[in-house]
């Protein structure tokens, strides 16, 4: 057991976890933030990505015990309060959601690609939304509302300045 | 997965220390292939020595036409550091094409080479741009590196801490993606260098990267794509899976090899 | 303001799920929680000789294993199919004997062998991996045809030949006597490949036992709670049918696969009771690929034979379909009655006659994914009139329009009745929305690109809303299709809508919502749609087949009726007004003509104060009903794909896709238009990505993401669509459904571009780059071919 201390949505969080133990399990059964999902074994579908230190990464390929000392935002984290975060509402507005299985990691895939393009001033075209979603699985929408729903976010957020959306 | 003790050292000693206190530990870098192999039961190391808390193993320097990149810097920091993109345009778009976006902002260019994945990226672009891999202990020059799939040179407990690339005349890398699992069933990389043209296969071969002296003898007389056309690909020579057959992938490695000198900045 | 049928409602729903707070199965942890984990068969036929569980015992954390004896010794039943099927020889069908545990005989990689229960998931894998199984590896069979070959190996004793039935559907005599008159004859032999579901959200079961109230709860990603309920009580005998809850809580997707009552839930829930823990079991996609069932799996030779103006006089099929192991649920009808019933397709075929033959083998469990039986029925069919257009030189659109059916109803060859249609104004819509007319300057401008650019059709029928009970019982199904559903209005006017239908996915928390809102003008925020929990909602038969709409709707209008009709009935007693008077709009009832009204709230308040009803009124606002539907419901459409070719690597990209489809009466078309989006992805992963693959010896060759290719955001293109109304004149919203259409509709439509494309018919699903690669390469050296 090693003693862990991240800072996860803004809470500095604390716990004695074997070594092996996945940010994903750290996320959903230590700390009971169950909104990120696990939906694959190979690191694929996305389900489980979230925020370390600003960037996107799958949970269920990083161990917790190497992330002491990160910054860890999830799907829980990204509302101010009752405030939904553009990309949220986005998805609602465009139905970019069936199951909601894959939506959180869905949406933390497109507030990643929507702040580092904003970052680079490339434009986010619907190719390039497609191209960023490719560690993303969904089953049920065809991914033809999620781009959608990115699309509108990123027109949103890019009124937006960069640091409010962690 | 099986139970085992992580180790982050801060010093390439401690680094080599731990790796050598057990018998089975392994190296973590980025984790993104380790992890997974972990998961699925298919690996058990005793211990994993994170490296990516050493300093030196950091970051990119540009030098004239020298590129040094860390071992310990992610895929996404080589796609997106400028002086790659100025200096050799092909390893950052080769970069940025690597899993996808979470995975390389984690993987990392030291775990992709020293594993050696038979599929991987990185090991064509090394090889093809005939780089040398600095460790802990000497320098490898890459055509002395990869030894087949999933082997290197590397010595027990030896630890890679960066890759020196020297900026070609031109090349490209072109990779035909795996539908599935989006690894290269096909990657090649070309390179039009001052000692000729160089040709590094991944993907394709039974039993890893390797170079396509043909191609090279052909591309060294003249760098143009109708060069590949009269190149031989023995299917004998290339693996088979329900992706790709071996005469597929022989067919393949042509026409991304012409693409890829077609396409070489 | 009101969110009503037709308009574009936003999800209620998804606030929770946007927000990470979903409760899914696995997300539930109880009091005093253990974990299972299962010990499988290595290998596709064994022989069992013995498990020897001491090591796993003796490991921290391990509370027990259960191997097959135990449950059987404990009474608990062997898994059922639930629709008898008679060969064309009379004789009932033939299955194996499947065991929730399997004593003597693995018969596939991952059949369940013991339960493993520790106080973590990680102890009980651990543990489970230490069970040794002593254990005789026995010859396999794992394609469908070969099943039936000579000396093939035998999956069960009592299965002669892998033979399950013979079924026979249409008039033989007939259709060969026209076939042999015909003057053309278009011959297909046909692969539908196999497939595995893929619901995102992985299996997961937490079973809970209450000794104090001999009580037991089952959390799990179902699609129908109450038949979990019904099969787990009355014929695996886990534990009476009023003592156990069944709670489906949020699902993550389903398509078939989350119908099926599994090993391990019955499993889980036994071994609650067993070790007075709470048990839990969550698959990993690895064991999801291995034991989820999967769909398709058919060799079909079709023939189908035209006249001299290209109007077809004969049908013949002859199909045989894998079931692999054991017959799951549904899965001896899912190659029959929905599958044969659809051989007309949109056509007024005067002679049809096909067999099925349906086998096992030594894999997973065949049965109904998304579309079940009517995909591979649409594959056949789209197909044959594509490569017959291709033969007999005619434009493929006109010889399908030469063969429609305008006349309705129309009595098939093939048992069903279709009710109402308009197939010309869907390909009209269709067509027009694909810009058809537009297609050949795009042909040469992808040629000029070095790019093989085709285009094909595809027109489909279904029969959606899977109901009328007493149909489906004379051809054998073991339960009634009906639906329930209750309406309750609470005194201050909202309301809640039981209903045994279950969303995984559909939306039903609003477009349920929005028949009150409809109805009554009650905002959609102030209904609650209740479903899934086995104590709530009385009973009910879920969720699959396209069914919500058509039948579950149904039996929440018919409840409907019966509040308004009460309503009504206090309303006009209130105003002192005739009940034909009073007509309720935007929440009010009001009398006509007049400015005298009542707020709804108003209404439902007086039912419950009584203080001032009519005479011999019940108070109370409360109405439950049941809607067996007379017919079937038929969804139909025309799908048009455009893909271009790179000749060089094989690699196919679709362009452009355009689907027209008749769903009769549309609730919310923001929630039609993503089922059709996330049907026709299937539908394109189906024709270009997805395959399960076995090796010779039965192992799982395609048991990750790593090798199962789903489709991805870059492999699919924005959709075109648009909608033609012709309404189901058997329900009444006249609906028909719209959760399978594009799965059904889409394949055969990729297939008959890319071949357009290329050029040669020589290509099966999935039309992988090197499929079509291999194709045209065998298309230009036409011996190779042979």
């Amino acid at each position: 057991m090693t003693k862990v201390t991240m800072t996860v949505n803004g809470r500095p969080q604390t716990r004695d976890v074997p070594d092996t133990t996945l940010l994903s399990d750290f996320l959903r059964e230590e700390l009971r933030l169950t909104g990120t999902h696990v939906g694959c074994d190979t690191s694929q579908c996305g389900a489980c990505v979230v925020h370390v230190d600003g960037r996107a990464v799958k949970a269920c390929t990083a161990l917790a015990v190497a992330l002491d000392g990160a910054e860890v935002t999830t799907i829980e984290g990204i509302a101010q309060g009752k405030e939904l975060h553009p990309m949220q509402t986005a998805f609602n507005d465009h139905h970019g959601l069936q199951c909601g299985f894959c939506t959180p990691g869905m949406i933390m895939t497109g507030i990643d690609m929507v702040e580092r393009y904003k970052a680079s001033g490339l434009p986010l075209t619907e190719e390039a939304i497609r191209h960023e979603l490719e560690g993303n699985i969904c089953r049920c929408t065809g991914y033809h509302n999620i781009v959608r729903a990115i699309e509108d976010a990123a027109q949103k957020m890019q009124a937006a300045p960069a640091a409010a959306a962690e | 997965m099986y139970p085992t003790t992580y180790h982050k050292p801060a010093s390439l000693s401690d680094a080599a220390a731990a790796l050598s206190a057990s018998d089975e530990a392994m190296v973590l870098a980025g984790g993104q292939t380790l992890l997974p192999t972990m998961k699925q039961r298919l690996a058990s190391p005793s211990a994993l020595v994170d490296i990516r808390a050493i300093p030196e193993l950091r970051g990119i320097t540009v030098s004239g036409a020298t590129v040094t990149i860390g071992a310990a810097t992610t895929h996404a920091e080589v796609a997106g550091h400028h002086g790659v993109q100025q200096t050799i345009p092909a390893l950052a778009c080769l970069a940025a094409g690597i899993g996808d976006p979470a995975v390389r902002h984690m993987g990392t260019i030291g775990g992709s080479v020293a594993n050696n994945d038979p599929a991987a990226d990185y090991p064509a672009a090394v090889l093809g741009l005939g780089a040398t891999v600095v460790t802990n202990t000497r320098e490898i020059a890459a055509d002395d590196f990869f030894e087949g799939m999933f082997a290197t040179a590397l010595d027990e407990g030896e630890i890679i801490t960066a890759i020196r690339f020297e900026a070609p005349k031109r090349a490209a890398y072109m990779k035909f993606r795996n539908p599935a699992s989006r690894y290269a069933i096909v990657g090649v990389f070309v390179a039009e260098t001052d000692a000729g043209a160089r040709v590094a296969v991944t993907g394709a071969g039974a039993d890893g990267v390797f170079r396509h002296s043909g191609m090279e003898a052909a591309l060294s007389a003249s760098f143009a794509p109708e060069a590949i056309d009269g190149c031989e690909v023995g299917e004998g020579d290339m693996a088979s899976d329900i992706h790709a057959s071996a005469a597929y992938r022989a067919h393949l490695v042509t026409v991304m090899a012409r693409r890829a000198v077609a396409g070489a900045v | 303001m009101t969110d009503g049928i037709g308009a574009r409602a936003r999800r209620k729903e998804d606030r929770r799920f946007i927000t990470g707070k979903g409760k899914y199965t696995d997300d539930i942890r109880v009091e005093n929680q253990a974990y299972a984990a299962f010990v499988r068969c290595p290998v596709a036929h064994a022989r069992i000789n013995g498990v020897d569980a001491s090591a796993a015992l003796a490991m921290e954390g391990v509370i027990a294993v259960y191997t097959g004896p135990d449950l059987k010794a404990d009474g608990i039943g062997d898994i059922i199919t639930g629709w008898a099927i008679t060969s064309k020889d009379g004789s009932p069908m033939k299955t194996g004997v499947w065991s929730p545990l399997v004593t003597e005989y693995g018969r596939y990689v991952g059949d369940a062998i013991a339960i493993v229960v520790a106080e973590t998931q990680s102890q009980a894998r651990a543990a489970a991996e230490t069970v040794e199984l002593d254990f005789e590896e026995l010859p396999a069979v794992v394609l469908a045809d070969r099943a039936l070959e000579e000396g093939a190996a035998q999956v069960h004793d009592n299965v002669p030949g892998n033979l399950i039935y013979t079924w026979e559907l249409g008039d033989e005599a007939k259709t060969d006597a026209a076939m042999a008159n015909a003057s053309h004859v278009t011959e297909l032999d046909i692969v539908n490949n196999r497939l595995s579901p893929n619901a995102m959200e992985p299996r997961s079961a937490v079973a809970v036992y209450d000794e104090a109230e001999d009580h037991y709860t089952l959390y799990t990603t179902s699609q129908n709670p109450h038949v979990a309920r019904l099969v787990l009580s009355a014929f695996y005998n886990v534990a009476p049918e009023h003592k156990l809850r069944v709670i489906a809580p949020d699902v993550g997707g389903g398509f078939g696969s989350k119908i099926y009552i599994y090993p391990e839930e019955i499993a889980c829930l036994w071994a609650s009771m067993k070790t007075g823990r709470s048990v839990k079991w969550t698959s990993e996609r690895g064991e999801a690929f291995l034991t989820d069932a999967h769909g398709r799996d058919h060799v079909t030779k079709a023939k189908m034979g035209f006249d001299n103006e290209g109007r077809i006089v004969a049908f013949h099929v002859d199909t045989i379909a894998n079931l692999g192991a054991y017959a799951s649920l549904f899965a001896t009808v899912t190659p029959t009655y929905l599958y044969g019933t659809l051989w007309s397709g949109q056509y007024d075929i005067p002679a049809i006659y096909g067999t099925v033959r349906a086998v096992h083998t030594n894999t997973v469990p065949v049965d109904a994914y998304r579309g079940a039986g009517r995909p591979e029925a649409t594959y056949m069919i789209e197909r044959v009139m594509e490569v017959a257009a291709r033969e007999m030189r005619m434009d493929p659109a006109e010889l399908r329009r030469r063969n429609f059916i305008r006349e309705f109803p129309y009595q098939t060859q093939v048992i069903l009745q279709y009710d109402a249609g308009d197939f010309d104004a869907i390909l009209d819509k269709a067509q027009a929305a694909a810009d058809v007319a537009g297609f050949p300057a795009r042909r040469a401008e992808a040629e000029a690109r070095g790019r093989l650019r085709g285009l094909g059709y595809s027109t489909f029928i279904e029969a959606c809303g899977l109901a009328p009970s007493a149909a489906v019982g004379s051809l054998g199904a073991g339960v009634g299709l009906w639906e329930s559903a209750e309406v309750r209005v609470n005194p201050v006017g909202t309301v809640e809508i039981l209903t045994g239908a279950h969303s995984h996915g559909q939306g039903h928390e609003t477009t349920f919502a929005q028949l009150v809102s409809d109805r009554f003008g009650v905002p959609i925020d102030n209904v609650q749609v209740v479903h899934g929990d086995t104590d709530k909602v009385q009973f009910g038969m879920g969720t699959y087949g396209s069914r919500s709409g058509p039948v579950g709707m149904s039996a929440v209008m018919k409840a409907l009726d019966k509040v308004e009709a009460k309503a009504r009935k206090i309303a006009a007693h209130t105003l002192e007004a005739a009940e034909d008077d009073l007509v309720i709009e935007n929440g009010e009832v009001k009398v006509a003509g007049t400015d005298r009204k009542m707020g709804w709230h108003e209404v439902a308040l007086a039912a419950y104060t009584a203080h001032n009803l009519p005479e011999g009124l019940e108070p109370g606002l409360k109405e439950g009903a049941f809607f067996d539907p007379v017919n079937f419901s038929f969804p139909s459409g025309a799908l048009i794909c455009e893909v271009e070719v790179d000749p060089e690597t094989g690699v196919t990209e679709v362009v452009q896709f355009t689907a027209a489809d008749d769903f009769g009466t549309i609730i919310n078309p923001m929630i039609v238009e993503g089922q059709v989006h996330g049907g026709v992805t299937q539908g394109i992963g189906q024709a270009m990505l997805e395959r399960v693959v076995y090796d010779e010896d039965g192992q799982l060759v395609t048991g990750s993401y790593m090798d199962y290719c789903m489709p991805r955001a870059d492999d699919v293109p924005s959709y075109v669509l648009d909608h033609h109304s012709t309404p189901s004149p058997n329900n009444p919203l006249g609906l028909k459904g719209c959760g399978e259409a594009g799965a059904i509709g889409a394949p055969p439509a990729v297939i008959n571009a890319i071949t357009d494309a290329i050029g040669t018919e020589t290509l099966q699903m999935p039309a992988t780059p090197q499929a079509v690669w291999q194709a045209l390469a065998w298309a230009r050296t036409p011996v190779a071919a042979e």
